[in-house]
């Protein structure tokens, strides 16, 4: 207990320090020198809107910007406006259709030269182009078009009405880029224009000095940025390669390197690294949650082409009791444990978080209950056979239960295969190569869209903090069969009237506690139903010196997101 | 001896169009997605048009015509347009990475000088070390000296580098702090504490790799000097006169040497290939780097170029080492 209340005192310390320093933390811009960060997956381009990936997205946040990002708790706060439109405001028309955006006075682009509303309309011209293959483009749904009435007011006007009107240059995945520089590279040529999409110019702290792909990046700080006392550092270099121990290690052991993000290490690992004392690890949680899908259709290989659609429901898994007794088998507590430690939570909801739309209603799965779960299949006529394998009318209770290869992941197959062993649900295991698991090849028979098992199990979330487009993820259109390519987020082929009435019924509303309250109803039938399992709300962790003040871990946007606030302190 | 060597170069045109072939078709048929990476928060409808984008919508045949045109006459247009700065390949498209969206070529020509370094330099001290070891090995068999030379060569035979790496990292990274356990590959080494440094942070992975490969050569080397000692004509150099220094030296190194150069040859290319455990475990990110990160990412035209490339280093090096072998020993004639 005493080292508990040491180090809960240490941590009071460690969160009082920043309040402290702010004071003597203001100063002339690079006054810091040089600022280390290590990415073990290293970024391979600075365009976020030709890559979709994580680590590009956070690399490029150190140069190009949005017009208002998320903070850490989830909430908009204005970035390069003066202030967040909002219905309130007058920024958002009445009928949900446009907003109006109105850029701070006297931005600069790193280059000298002002940021005006032509560059923001460009930003979406330029994703939305035939033929670039923008990764972003789903921010940009439902637009029509931007017009600038004048140099600083880009008026966005949607389709029909958006009661979250914050997809368009919102967050780390859609910034605002140069129009100058990026006008001869829309559409095909986006790919070509090599020099453009390494070196962007920005709005943000710094600017890139040199870009070797997939190696290492350095920045500098931009003269031009709107606060002159920052950025505190000088210089940035941003290393990518190796692996996820050696970046932890060269943070929290050698102290070479000042910002390591994305540890997935063993919890253990982690600390004994930071009892080293050079660093600590921070966790931010937001929507991820590592979850089971369960297949409610027959996936039989003799269905042919009808194989894990509709027409042909599963033989057993069909029966919700059957699903109920799985979830009630599961020891998550012991999962998080093994799994994440302190960078994992109990969750009983796939939409765990904003805390406005977390349910409360389905928490009984925070205990397991292996006798309740075995009563149920007893009671609903499933009952051991020989071998101990339940069954019912000649149908044995047995599961293919798949996800990617990844040690966690193999570790929570094989608790999970001993709990549903211990209710009589037998179970084979399979794992699949990340690359071809997420990949959506429709050739494939090993995608998670195909779902060729009856039980899969990985993680997912989703961008900035409104669930509307998340949980119309369950909507019977959306489930994935062969008339769709295979395509579609529906794993389950969960399919039900009354929850596409909800989805439909999100989507026209714009007061922000009915839109809670839909999207809870919706997370608690797919719970209730037990077509999703959920297992662990797992955080985004990272590790940074001690001797680095300032960060702010954010999983709603860039993690790296306010860097220019970022300085040294003396230890 | 010239009529062998230009037959032998004709003859690997076709060889290397055949494994270029080979290598797209073992890429084209093997699973996996290039869009994989991207978070599943990216709708799939966005993923097709990324795809597109990529051209991969077009048949594999016209994938690989446009590739071997983009290589093969391309490519070299830059190389002589950045030469002689002329312009042949103005606003023809080269060989795009799928990662990068940049040219392959100037990626590889970026990672070549750490590499070179790194692994090059361990293989040219490991084959510093080894021939010596091997000739005093052999020369005294089953001496002292010899038995510490077979166990450190087991040692750097069995021990695997991510093993042997790591180790090290531990021991004088962690724990002495005396050597950086990253890379810095864009140190520019312009004065002394610069080149002191550059040795510091090549120090590492240049003795795990050097280990290694004197282990292989010291091996060879040992094992050809105990062919050669047993000789007549090492028996005759001797009943002449000849000092042991001669007769070791001169008569049986130089026979010994046959072998043991053109296995050298052959693990030439290796070098270039890089060395991917190795450079990952010291973030020395050269080639070897590189194309382990592109097969991750599915990234087919950076993989594609790669194996290629190494496929024409693998076939000159074995002609090198051939025409090295009829130079060493005037016995073999291939006229």
């Amino acid at each position: 207990m005493k080292l508990r209340h040491a180090l809960t005192g240490a941590a009071a310390m460690m969160a009082m320090a920043p309040m402290a320093f702010a004071a003597s933390h203001s100063g002339e811009r690079g006054r810091d020198g040089e600022l280390k960060i290590i990415y073990w997956q290293a970024p391979s381009i600075m365009n976020p809107y030709l890559s979709g990936g994580t680590k590009e997205l956070e690399a490029a946040s150190l140069v190009i910007e949005p017009l208002a990002r998320y903070d850490q708790d989830g909430n908009l706060v204005a970035w390069l406006v003066d202030e967040v439109p909002t219905v309130a405001n007058g920024g958002v028309s009445e009928d949900l259709k446009t907003i109006t955006w109105k850029l701070s006075e006297g931005l600069l682009w790193s280059d000298g030269t002002p940021v005006t509303s032509a560059d923001v309309k460009f930003s979406w011209e330029y994703c939305t182009a035939e033929g670039g293959g923008c990764a972003q483009s789903e921010k940009y749904l439902d637009v029509v078009s931007v017009d600038t009435p004048d140099e600083l007011t880009a008026v966005v006007t949607f389709g029909i009405a958006k009661p979250f009107p914050y997809g368009p240059f919102v967050g780390a995945q859609a910034p605002i880029i140069q129009a100058a520089q990026f006008a001869d590279c829309m559409g095909a040529k986006a790919p070509e224009c090599t020099e453009q999409n390494f070196n962007p110019i920005g709005t943000g702290p710094f600017t890139v000095t040199e870009f070797r792909p997939n190696d290492v990046i350095t920045l500098a700080a931009n003269e031009n940025y709107r606060d002159p006392s920052k950025p505190a550092f000088a210089t940035v270099t941003f290393k990518g390669g190796g692996d996820a121990a050696a970046a932890g290690r060269a943070v929290l052991e050698t102290g070479e390197f000042d910002y390591a993000w994305n540890l997935q290490l063993a919890p253990e690992v982690l600390t004994q690294m930071e009892a080293a004392g050079k660093g600590k690890n921070i966790v931010s949680f937001g929507t991820s949650v590592e979850r089971i899908m369960v297949n409610l259709t027959d996936v039989s290989p003799d269905l042919g082409d009808e194989r894990g659609t509709a027409a042909h429901p599963h033989p057993f898994l069909t029966d919700k009791n059957v699903r109920q007794a799985l979830s009630m088998a599961i020891d998550r507590a012991l999962l998080v444990e093994v799994g994440y430690g302190d960078f994992g939570r109990l969750t009983c909801n796939v939409l765990p978080a904003p805390a406005v739309f977390a349910s409360t209603a389905n928490d009984a799965c925070l205990t397991q209950d292996i006798e309740g779960a075995k009563a149920l299949l007893e009671s609903n006529g499933w009952v051991a056979g020989a071998d101990g394998v339940r069954e019912k009318d000649g149908v044995r209770l047995s599961v293919l239960y798949q996800t990617s290869t990844n040690a966690v992941r193999q570790d929570f197959q094989a608790l999970i295969k001993q709990w549903w062993g211990e209710i009589g649900v037998e179970t084979e295991l399979r794992n699949i190569d990340a690359s071809v698991f997420f990949g959506s090849d429709p050739g494939s028979p090993d995608t998670f869209q195909k779902f060729f098992a009856d039980i899969e199990m990985y993680t997912n979330n989703f961008d900035g903090t409104d669930p509307e487009a998340y949980m119309a993820n369950w909507s019977c259109d959306q489930a994935p069969r062969p008339e769709t390519q295979w395509q579609g987020n529906n794993m389950p082929r969960f399919c039900s009237e009354e929850y596409d009435a909800l989805v439909t019924e999100m989507s026209t509303t714009g007061d922000i506690g009915e839109r809670a309250r839909l999207a809870k109803a919706m997370n608690d039938m797919l719970m209730q139903e037990y077509v999703i399992i959920p297992l662990v709300h797992r955080g985004r962790n990272a590790a940074h010196a001690n001797t680095l003040g300032g960060v702010i871990m954010n999983v709603w946007d860039s993690e790296i997101w306010n860097a220019a606030d970022w300085h040294r302190v003396e230890m | 001896m010239l009529n062998f060597t230009i037959r032998r170069l004709l003859l690997s045109v076709p060889v290397l169009v055949i494994i270029s072939f080979v290598i797209f078709m073992l890429l084209e048929l093997a699973p996996g997605d290039p869009m994989a990476n991207v978070p599943l928060t990216v709708p799939p409808e966005v993923k097709e048009k990324m795809r597109e984008a990529l051209g991969l919508g077009e048949p594999w045949h016209i994938r690989f015509v446009k590739w071997l045109i983009q290589f093969f006459v391309v490519e070299p247009q830059v190389l002589f347009d950045h030469v002689f700065g002329t312009g042949f390949a103005e606003d023809k498209l080269r060989v795009i990475s799928w990662q990068t969206r940049s040219p392959v070529m100037d990626i590889v020509v970026q990672r070549i000088p750490q590499t070179l370094w790194v692994v090059g330099m361990s293989y040219v001290i490991g084959v510093l070390i080894a021939l010596p070891i091997g000739v005093i090995s052999a020369y005294k068999q089953y001496s002292i000296f010899d038995q510490i030379g077979t166990f450190v060569s087991m040692i750097g035979f069995s021990v695997p580098t991510f093993f042997s790496g790591v180790l090290l990292i531990v021991i004088f990274s962690v724990n002495l702090g005396w050597f950086p356990s990253i890379y810095d590959t864009t140190h520019k080494v312009n004065d002394w504490s610069s080149f002191v440094f550059q040795m510091k942070q090549m120090i590492m992975p240049v003795s795990v790799l050097a280990l290694y490969n004197a282990a292989q050569i010291s091996r060879f080397m040992r094992a050809s000097m105990l062919d050669n000692l047993n000789q007549d004509y090492v028996r005759t150099a001797r009943a002449k006169g000849m000092t042991e220094k001669v007769v070791v030296l001169v008569h049986v190194l130089r026979n010994s040497m046959i072998p043991v150069v053109t296995v050298i040859a052959l693990g030439v290319p290796q070098v270039f290939g890089g060395a991917i455990i190795t450079e990952q475990v010291f973030k020395v990110n050269g080639l070897g780097q590189l194309l382990i990160t592109a097969i991750q990412a599915n990234d087919l035209p950076m993989v594609q170029t790669l194996t290629f490339i190494f496929a024409v280093l693998i076939v000159v090096f074995n002609l090198v080492a051939d025409v090295l072998y009829g130079v060493l020993d005037p016995r073999i004639r291939y006229d």
